[in-house]
């Protein structure tokens, strides 16, 4: 190989090398995002059976059902409408009735969530960012009530 | 006192928009006295900032409530530990945190600096004094930590019950050094392309700044990365979560910089990419910054949302970034390239190691800013999280730590890849059998888990091969390599501690994902469970009070192999009633490096709780690694200081030589 065959062949592998990369990551990201909803969005999305979304809102009083072992079902509420999600495992510190949470997971063929992870991440306020934007944006946030 | 910190502060500011204008223009115009105002300045701003930062942690130590900040963070029952830690567990205070180890490290220039070029000095430390200035304004104009409460309230509202910790106290102060250390770096590059002039003089000057950032960037991640694994109660000890990629993307780049930056130091090449990437490592540790301070994340670390900030921090963010890469693109090509190496050499395989790593800083940034990207463009709000990242970052490391063990053996200018394989020989040998011993005796192991076994083995004993040949191991007597052993160059020592801790961290992430086991269940005193043969009994629940919390122990004996309790082992609910939350305190055992780890759930109606129980094999080899690769950056650091240093240790480098000849 002359040096100006080896120089573009180093120069075509960096690129093809960048080139799967951005596909991979490009691929990754339509694959493995998951999109987040209020559960009165849900009635306007078209869910996929099995896929994988974060559903988020407010723990809706009263619901909270502590069941055999580890399994607790609870509804997570928009005051618009309520899903219902059942969790097996231990909840996080700050879950609690009428606070802010999040879960992930997907919906189960009876159309209750199945959620394998609940986050109540939150700022001062007790609510996650997610959650207080999507109420906020229905009209139901209170900016008094966490004072 | 306070309000000496407080104007301390605008003096600091003032200070250093003398630092940046002064030896700026004293270098335009060669002046040397203007120039030489720049370290006087710099070292004056460091101890006006210590005393400003020295006054805040003053008045948290002594619950001094009529500081707005003190009394949003701090409660006069807390330890004093944590009082004082509390200084920087929040937003004001981080950030004076942050100017104060940026003004640090531009004393450090100033004081050590003094075999500089006189022009190369005066632009770094005026560059270090506009990142200074902004920042200062930053802290005046939006989080000013020393504003009073007029009438002072009582008492205060309790530091955020999670960053009540010892890790706290150590994780913040580790990464900033890491993080605000790459801004030498930048400060020198800047300087360069405003001089147009760089040569191997500078990049023998920025590898130990480079080192000394990387050092302690490696232990603030490992840090917060134990510190979240044992106080989140998650058990989980990377979540990919925004603010820990955060800190990682300057990490990677940090580390494909400490790459190339030795191949600019030792054969002149490179030069142009290594300035860019020092200025991309800092420009990703403002990103950082400015992803965890303006809010636009939640998480523990966003103390505050105020949009102000945010919008403050990001025109910081244009300025520099935007910035230096138009002086970057004005005057790169002035700087000529340099040496010329063949594709298979030890510079290749460093030039390899930089497109896999800043390939895998990329996918991070994507991930990491996507998410906003989506949102700010109001088209749904989306998470990237584990999925993501293990689908591209992984694919994207595997290749790398395979390469790994054969660039230190690559001889420079141009290798034999062939006589490397052969010497590498062994330690395939000893991968290949941990592979085929984990595949065939261990219970459950995947194909995946033998790989990864193997790999990491492959990585430990490649670079222990590297230590063997470069003391001749098998050539000479034993005395003679053992005499060859102890005159190695601290920085080959460096270099395989390095590689070695990274086999170990990922032998930790291994053995932890592929081995681990975990169990939830509901428990009643008295009752025993079994994991991994590891037999755990339930002692019940205890309430107990501590200074300014009370929190229910719930108690659990291991029981050994002769039926006696070998060890016993607490995990706690807190409750703190100032902030009315409640806090998992984890319980763990550690055996051998392996770890038990249980964490207490919610308490049922009929007297039994939720207990969640890990087995963790392997697990503290992920943090023990990232001790391991700090000891080889000190080592590396060891090494310069002989060779770079004041003209008086020259004598010591002369005879430091002939031991550094050894190939």
């Amino acid at each position: 190989m002359t040096r100006k065959q080896k120089r573009l062949s180093v120069i075509v592998g960096g690129l093809a090398f960048l080139g799967a990369a951005t596909g991979l990551t490009f691929y990754a990201l339509g694959q493995k995002a998951s999109y987040f909803y209020m559960p009165a969005d849900l009635t306007t999305a078209s869910l996929q059976p099995g896929q994988r979304i974060r559903l988020g809102g407010l723990v809706e009083k009263g619901t909270v059902v502590r069941g055999q072992g580890a399994t607790v079902a609870f509804s997570v509420t928009d005051t618009h409408k309520s899903v219902k999600v059942t969790y097996t495992g231990i909840l996080p510190d700050l879950f609690r009735e009428e606070q802010g949470v999040i879960t992930e997971g997907a919906f189960g063929t009876d159309g209750v969530f199945i959620a394998d992870s609940v986050l109540a991440k939150h700022d001062e306020r007790y609510m996650p960012k997610e959650v207080a934007d999507g109420l906020k944006a229905k009209g139901v946030w209170q900016e008094s009530k966490s004072e | 006192m306070v309000e000496t910190g407080h104007f301390a502060l605008v003096l600091a500011f003032a200070l250093s928009l003398v630092q940046t204008l002064v030896p700026l223009y004293g270098a335009r115009t060669g002046n040397q006295r203007l120039m030489a105002v720049g370290g006087p300045v710099t070292v004056t701003g460091f101890a006006l900032t210590a005393l400003s930062f020295a006054a805040l942690g003053g008045a948290y130590a002594t619950s001094d409530f009529s500081v707005a900040s003190v009394w949003e963070n701090s409660h006069s029952l807390q330890p004093l530990i944590y009082k004082i830690t509390g200084t920087w567990g929040n937003h004001e205070g981080s950030m004076l945190l942050w100017v104060l180890i940026l003004t640090f490290f531009g004393a450090l220039v100033a004081v050590f600096g003094s075999n500089l070029p006189a022009t190369l000095r005066a632009n770094v430390l005026a560059v270090q004094g506009a990142i200074g200035a902004t920042f200062f304004l930053f802290i005046l104009a939006t989080s000013n930590p020393f504003i009073r409460l007029n009438p002072a309230p009582i008492e205060g509202r309790d530091l955020n019950p999670v960053l009540q910790d010892l890790g706290l106290a150590i994780h913040p102060p580790l990464l900033y050094l890491g993080y605000v250390g790459f801004s030498i770096c930048f400060s020198f590059s800047v300087a360069a392309l405003i001089e147009g002039r760089i040569d191997a003089s500078w990049a023998r000057w920025v590898r130990p700044w480079t080192l000394v950032a990387w050092m302690f960037l490696t232990g603030g991640i490992a840090m917060g990365s134990y510190w979240a694994y044992y106080e989140l109660g998650w058990g989980g000890f990377w979540f990919w979560d925004p603010v820990e990629n955060a800190s990682f993307m300057p990490w990677l780049a940090g580390t494909a910089l400490l790459h190339s930056a030795i191949v600019m130091e030792k054969r002149s090449a490179l030069k142009i990419w290594t300035l860019l990437l020092a200025i991309l490592t800092f420009s990703l540790s403002l990103l950082g910054t400015f992803l965890v301070r303006s809010g636009v994340l939640t998480s523990v670390h966003a103390f505050a949302t105020d949009p102000t900030r945010g919008i403050f921090i990001l025109c910081i963010l244009t300025l520099f970034i935007g910035g230096s890469l138009a002086l970057f693109a004005l005057r790169a090509s002035q700087l000529t390239a340099g040496g010329l190496f063949h594709p298979i050499s030890r510079e290749g395989a460093l030039v390899l190691n930089n497109l896999f790593l800043t390939t895998a800083t990329a996918t991070v940034l994507v991930g990491t800013l996507y998410p906003l990207a989506v949102e700010a463009l109001s088209a749904g709000k989306i998470s990237v999280g584990a999925p993501f990242f293990n689908l591209t970052f992984g694919p994207l490391m595997v290749p790398l730590l395979v390469v790994v063990p054969f660039g230190p053996l690559l001889a420079w200018k141009r290798g034999d890849l062939y006589a490397v394989a052969q010497r590498l020989m062994a330690a395939f040998a000893a991968a290949l059998l941990a592979m085929l011993v984990t595949g065939l005796f261990v219970n459950g192991a995947s194909v995946f888990a033998a790989l990864g076994v193997g790999l990491a083995f492959w990585l430990v004993c490649g670079a222990l091969t590297d230590l063997a040949v470069k003391s001749g191991f098998g050539n000479v007597s034993p005395a003679i390599m053992l005499r060859r052993f102890a005159g190695l160059p601290r920085s080959v020592f460096g270099t395989t501690l390095a590689h070695l801790g990274l086999g170990l961290t990922t032998l930790g992430i291994v053995g932890t994902l592929c081995f681990g086991t975990e169990k939830i269940l509901s428990m009643h005193a008295g009752e025993s469970v079994e994991l991994s043969g590891h037999t755990l009994r339930f002692e019940g629940l205890y309430p107990a009070q501590g200074p300014n919390y009370s929190e229910q122990r719930g108690r659990f004996s291991l029981i050994g192999a002769d039926g006696g309790v070998s060890a016993e082992i607490t995990s706690a609910k807190r409750f703190f009633p100032v902030r009315q939350t409640t806090t998992t305190e984890s319980g763990i055992e550690t055996i051998g490096f392996s770890q038990l780890y249980l964490s207490l759930g919610d308490e049922g109606t009929d007297g039994s709780v939720v207990v969640r129980l890990w087995w963790k094999p392997l697990v503290t080899l992920i943090w023990g690694g990232g001790l391991v690769m700090m000891a080889g950056a000190a080592m590396s650091l060891l090494d310069r200081r002989l060779r770079v240093g004041a003209p008086s240790r020259r004598r010591k480098r002369a005879t430091a030589m002939p031991s550094a000849g050894v190939p």
